[in-house]
């Protein structure tokens, strides 16, 4: 049982940290000699603002699903073992992980390559929000490798990703409504749902 | 010989739905849900409309999601769509709009 090649998919409701160690426990096997991961963190300024924290939502069924088409589409490109994956919902403050990629494999390459290729891929194609917390304002973050990725979405029956390693180009960031929104609501609502 | 045609047309085309309509299911994200002030609605189009009719009947309820029309997309049923696709009877349609995971 120690040995099998395994995929674990989670997002985690409000006020769950992740517990990173338990993830990299998940993808450790004999044969697999290479561990790489992924750890994103909230940081504490954007571009001179100083970032209070930040506060995730996500479209949780749809993610899940997307997170692990991501996951499949690596291991058709790499030679992997085990994949974990996880997303934090809610309040993150400074400091603390949001999001969190282990991937293990024979071989190092292999590792290193798909835990970025998971982490590059959950920012252009996982229905996942961020709110950015100033002191004095809030904004809905917009991850330039979505906007560059968005019009090729809805195509080839409308998966999360399109099956294979993609040159990012840069097209013209079109941050249409990414202007600084200043909401009045402490809570916009979060989707919960309880991990499985 | 002459025959007497009923202009009925309803009453032996149980199968045919033209005309009808079916009900959708609209979840609202991030800046969408700020814009309408709801999770989900309900709505009720018109059968074979597209999702693109749906996000049309939507911004005249609430005129101001014009301002992230373009740079939004669609999901339905849990996955990207395209403003072509028809939509069916309790489909679920996602309003996303840019999304920034991770």
């Amino acid at each position: 049982m120690a040995g099998e090649e395994k995929t674990l998919v989670e997002i985690l409701e409000e006020n769950n940290q992740i517990d990173l160690a338990k993830y990299i426990n998940y993808v450790s096997a004999p044969q697999a000699g290479a561990i790489a991961t992924f750890s994103g963190t909230t940081r504490d300024t954007f571009e001179g603002k100083t970032v209070v924290e930040l506060r995730y939502e996500a479209y949780v069924p749809m993610a899940i699903r997307c997170i692990k088409s991501i996951c499949a589409s690596a291991r058709s490109s790499w030679d992997l073992h085990s994949i974990a994956a996880v997303h934090r919902l809610g309040t993150v403050p400074v400091g603390e992980t949001s999001v969190f990629i282990a991937v293990s494999a024979t071989h190092r390459a292999d590792a290193l390559d798909a835990c970025k290729f998971l982490i590059d891929e959950l920012k252009a194609s996982v229905p996942i929000w961020k709110k950015e917390v100033y002191s004095n304002g809030e904004v809905w973050k917009e991850n330039s490798e979505f906007m560059e990725r968005r019009f090729e979405l809805g195509k080839n029956g409308g998966g999360c990703c399109n099956g294979r390693k993609t040159e990012t180009k840069t097209h013209s960031r079109k941050g249409c409504c990414a202007t600084k929104v200043k909401v009045n609501d402490e809570r916009a609502g979060v989707l919960d749902i309880s991990p499985r | 010989m002459e025959t007497q045609i009923k202009n009925d047309n309803s009453v032996d085309s149980p199968l045919v739905d033209e005309g009808s309509s079916v009900q959708i299911k609209v979840l609202f994200f991030a800046r969408a849900r700020d814009i309408t002030g709801l999770t989900e609605l309900p709505l009720d189009v018109s059968s074979g409309s597209t999702t693109q009719d749906c996000l049309n009947k939507l911004v005249v309820k609430f005129p101001s999601l014009e301002e992230i029309c373009g740079c939004i997309v669609l999901a339905l049923n849990e996955e990207y769509t395209t403003e072509s696709a028809i939509v069916k009877d309790r489909d679920e349609l996602a309003i996303i709009p840019p999304i920034s995971g991770g």
